[in-house]
């Protein structure tokens, strides 16, 4: 991340709001993607506790002082298990989204780059892709690839392989038009270096923002289709799964499926406000 | 104008075709197929000969084309095969499930549609520069919130803390009003956003201005002149949100433990039932391409302009 990236989205946000985010400013949302970060990378620094066993006696307590968000009904301490997921949720969405960054450039290059017939024939195939709904479609492949916090993230990263597509083969048709490129052919560039030098680097800032706000979706569906059960399997702190297992003793302990449910929404929240400003910036 | 029908026709098809063919592809990635993963279970004593004569019977001995032909050619005729999990067809298990599912997703959508009005004429007309800001910035929190997760924290305040839905044993239509609740809100959401959008992009257009100097109230303009410009671009985002209405039936379902094809399609993953979960794909499919359609057609015929212009190009 260069000093660019991160100054310039702060800079535009303070002069004006955009009326469709959130009144919360940058900083909130990069402090949250911190934390969840650094959660995901050394749990333990900010949590003593086990987020597999419990402690036996201390069965679906009320957030208090011991316990600040409470403890299951195994006695695990949530906010260690909310810490200790991080992990899982951050490598699904990071999986989910390289698979569906990495298919849909390679479709989205070839289609905007070489047009004619292939183009007609490869967007066709992604209007189709569009058609399913995407969550039926992760069924369809989970149910071919089998139960895991792989396969999931696979399934997910799958289903926004046509949105990426999409995106890059309209980035490479504005980008084609433009006269730098022309020129860079003119000058006999070769077709791969001028991708390469003078289309890639400026297509990067709007593919890496949509990214990010499609790591935020990718982030929703992950932690739907863990609720579901498909992903990894319990004692696994996952979100998603954490809330499923939480449905069970809704009658008298809320805080089971309140907090993991809020943990999944402010990184989505924290991830769409920073993917937008990064494209309001490149707009 | 014939034309224009017969074009958007014709991509239907096409949409559609290519949808079977992707999902009859998916099936055929199975490892194994649907009659191997139920039978080849060896506690259930079956001799290999037993096998072989049950798929003849499913015909997943044949070669892959002569499956392709012959698969399209029973789904054309609605036959969509047998579940390999209950044995009974599997348009029998869909006709079953079909009818709640639509009920709620269609009073999901125009709970959706009536959230959507009145969040942007709040937003629109409300006189607090804040207020008019916070409304505008709700349906990008909406689209944020997991549906299983609204739906859980539903039941917890209006049902529990509230009191106001009743749990056990509630009538047909109290049980209906949370679902729908659930459902309805991830949608309200990016309609609501769209009809905001459009609102003030076409409040700025000069026949407005042009009502506004005749001596109209602001009220009365955005009734008679800005409402009905702003719900074409809704309609079109409302066909596209058919998905996320497939999608909220899954978890919807599931989290209310009722019947239905989204039901039906959580567990046709969780028992393998691959014959099931290809049907509700087409189904599915087969929705949006006629829902789309729809769309298309009634915005040429409420919109003179899209069919000009699409007769200039056609």
């Amino acid at each position: 991340m260069t000093s660019r990236d991160l100054d310039a989205p702060l800079l535009t946000t303070s002069r004006r709001f955009s009326p469709r985010l959130p009144r919360l400013g940058l900083v909130p949302a990069w402090l949250v993607l911190i934390v969840v970060l650094a959660w995901a990378v050394g749990p333990t620094l900010f949590t003593g506790q086990s987020a597999t066993t419990g402690l036996p006696g201390a069965q679906l307590q009320a957030p208090g002082l011991d316990h600040p968000l409470g403890t299951d009904e195994l006695g695990r301490d949530l906010l260690a298990r909310i810490i200790h997921g991080a992990r899982h949720t951050l490598a699904g969405a990071t999986v989910a989204v390289g698979v569906g960054l990495l298919a849909g450039s390679l479709i989205g290059l070839v289609a905007g780059a070489v047009g004619g017939r292939t183009d007609a024939i490869v967007m066709r195939a992604v209007d189709v892709l569009l058609a399913i709904p995407a969550l039926l479609l992760s069924l369809s492949l989970i149910i071919i690839l089998g139960f895991g916090p792989i396969q999931v993230a696979l399934a997910v990263g799958v289903t926004s392989v046509a949105t990426f597509a999409r995106l890059i083969r309209s980035e490479v048709l504005t980008v084609r038009q433009a006269d730098y490129v022309e020129a860079a052919f003119g000058s006999g560039g070769t077709f791969a270096r001028v991708l390469w030098r003078h289309v890639l680097p400026n297509s990067v800032t709007s593919v890496l923002a949509f990214a990010a706000i499609q790591s935020g979706w990718a982030i929703l569906q992950i932690s739907t289709l863990g609720f579901l059960g498909y992903g990894a399997p319990p004692p696994t702190p996952e979100w998603g799964l954490m809330i499923a297992e939480g449905r069970n003793y809704m009658t008298t302990s809320w805080w089971l499926t309140l907090f993991p449910g809020l943990a999944v929404i402010a990184v989505v929240l924290a991830v769409n406000a920073v993917g937008r400003s990064m494209l309001r910036a490149d707009a | 104008m014939t034309t224009i029908v017969l074009h958007r026709l014709g991509q239907a098809v096409l949409v559609l075709w290519a949808a079977f063919t992707l999902s009859f592809l998916l099936v055929q990635m199975m490892p194994g197929d649907a009659v191997l993963i139920r039978f080849l279970d060896p506690n259930m004593g079956m001799t290999p000969e037993d096998i072989a004569r049950i798929r003849a019977f499913y015909g997943s001995d044949q070669p892959v084309v002569q499956q392709y032909v012959f698969t399209a050619w029973s789904f054309l005729r609605g036959d969509f095969g047998y579940s390999v999990q209950s044995g009974v067809p599997v348009w029998d298990e869909i006709a079953l499930n079909l009818p709640p599912t639509l009920t709620l997703a269609g009073l999901a959508v125009l709970v959706a549609g009536a959230l959507a009005v009145v969040l942007a004429w709040a937003a629109t007309l409300s006189p607090f520069g804040w207020l008019r800001h916070a409304l505008g910035a709700l349906p990008a929190v909406m689209i944020s919130l997991p549906v299983f997760w609204i739906g859980i924290m539903l039941v917890q305040v209006v049902s529990f803390r509230l009191g106001w839905v009743s749990v056990i044993a509630p009538g047909p239509w109290e049980r209906l009003v949370l679902p729908v609740l659930t459902l309805a809100l991830p949608i309200a959401a990016p309609l609501a956003r769209v009809l905001l959008s459009s609102i003030e992009r076409i409040e700025r257009q000069a026949f407005v201005t042009v009502a506004r100097a005749k001596g109209l109230s602001r009220q009365a303009t955005l009734w008679r002149h800005v409402l009905g410009n702003a719900a074409l671009p809704v309609l079109a985002v409302g066909g596209l949100l058919l998905g996320e209405l497939v999608a909220g039936a899954v978890v919807t379902e599931t989290v209310f433990g009722m019947n239905g094809l989204g039901r039906l399609a959580e567990r046709s993953v969780r028992t393998q039932d691959i014959a099931v979960l290809q049907a509700i794909v087409v189904i599915s499919a087969l929705g949006f391409v006629l829902v789309n359609l729809a769309v298309d057609l009634v915005s040429i015929v409420l919109d003179p302009r899209i069919r000009r212009t699409r007769e200039a190009l056609a």
